[in-house]
């Protein structure tokens, strides 16, 4: 192992080259997709795989439920980043829908907490 | 999987779904991982980041074949309370050389649970501190791990130089009630904080 890696520990994995299926790029196109985003496959829409990878296909399948974009990360065990990136291609031809869920500083009414509170209680 | 699965999220006709974000902090071995697991089944979430500023403005692929990248696993949970309404837990990164993540995870979060070891109090400083300086709600629950000496919260939040207002709780953190009491106590927390905000016309 190189001397520069040797600080490694268990909280670092192993070091990987996972941005070869974005061809190189590390950041995404347009506004960066929330990690609680969530994410749906436009419905009846033919699908141009030209320029797909498999990954893009995949995430479209398990997208055709709304998925938030933790789940797509975490069920398709690629980096976030990657996932993001990913994502931004399939929005940029139009074939997923991506939903911001409503913030805690911008709910209609706080009192939702309280149901939040009370269905913890219920666990 | 028990928890896993988007089907109980996002159907509901009509209603914007709403997802709570809660951040689970705290020093490295302080029971992160442990809270998590016992409220919901826990899943690994990777991020690809950079080792340290030298990737940034490099070009990427010569990035990562000079190994600056690294991937970073965090914890993961979702707990559904019912349909349109989701719980989403990030434990975060321990070490404070990948703090460079926590601005993406503190965006849009409810609040924060900083857990707290009371033999090493002093690794929870920078969460705390993280928190304070961004106005994030947070609860510092204080993990009691057997063997270790027990402190009251007052001793906790004197240690911590803890605004009255922010909650110390104890907790067990392999607990399932005491975990969920612990988020609990944080979000009945937010609740507060959000009211406050609403009432004196500014955000919180």
């Amino acid at each position: 192992m190189a001397k520069e890696d040797q600080w490694l520990d268990e909280e670092a994995g192993p070091v990987v080259r996972p941005y070869a299926v974005t061809r190189g790029r590390t950041r995404p196109t347009g506004e960066v997709i929330d990690l609680i985003a969530l994410v749906t496959a436009v419905r009846g829409v033919e699908v141009d795989t030209v320029g797909l990878d498999p990954e893009h296909l995949a995430l479209l399948r398990m997208c055709r439920l709304p998925a938030s974009v933790a789940d797509l990360a975490a069920d398709l065990d690629l980096p976030l980043g990657v996932i993001q990136i990913l994502l931004a291609d399939l929005r940029a031809r139009s074939l997923i829908s991506v939903h911001h869920p409503t913030l805690p500083a911008q709910l209609p009414d706080p009192r939702i907490l309280k149901e939040v509170a009370d269905g913890l209680r219920r666990l | 999987m028990a928890s896993g699965g988007s089907e109980a999220y996002g159907r509901g006709p009509g209603e914007a779904p709403v997802a709570i974000k809660i951040l689970i902090a705290g020093g490295f071995g302080a029971g992160k991982t442990t809270l998590v697991s016992a409220v919901t089944e826990i899943r690994a979430l990777r991020t690809e980041e950079p080792l340290s500023g030298l990737g940034a403005g490099m070009d990427s692929l010569d990035g990562v074949e000079q190994k600056t990248m690294t991937t970073v696993a965090m914890d993961f949970g979702r707990i559904t309370i019912r349909d349109n309404l989701v719980i989403y837990l990030f434990g975060t990164p321990g070490q404070e050389r990948f703090w460079f993540m926590w601005d993406e995870l503190a965006s849009g979060a409810l609040g924060a649970v900083v857990l707290a070891d009371t033999r090493r109090l002093a690794d929870c400083f920078p969460s705390v501190d993280f928190f304070e300086r961004r106005r994030l709600p947070f609860v510092v629950a204080v993990n009691c791990f057997e063997g270790a000496r027990r402190y009251r919260p007052e001793d906790v939040r004197s240690a911590l130089d803890l605004d009255p207002e922010v909650p110390v709780v104890l907790c067990d953190a392999r607990q399932r009630s005491s975990a969920r009491d612990v988020l609990i106590a944080l979000i009945e927390h937010a609740h507060w904080r959000l009211q406050r905000a609403r009432a004196a016309g500014t955000h919180a």
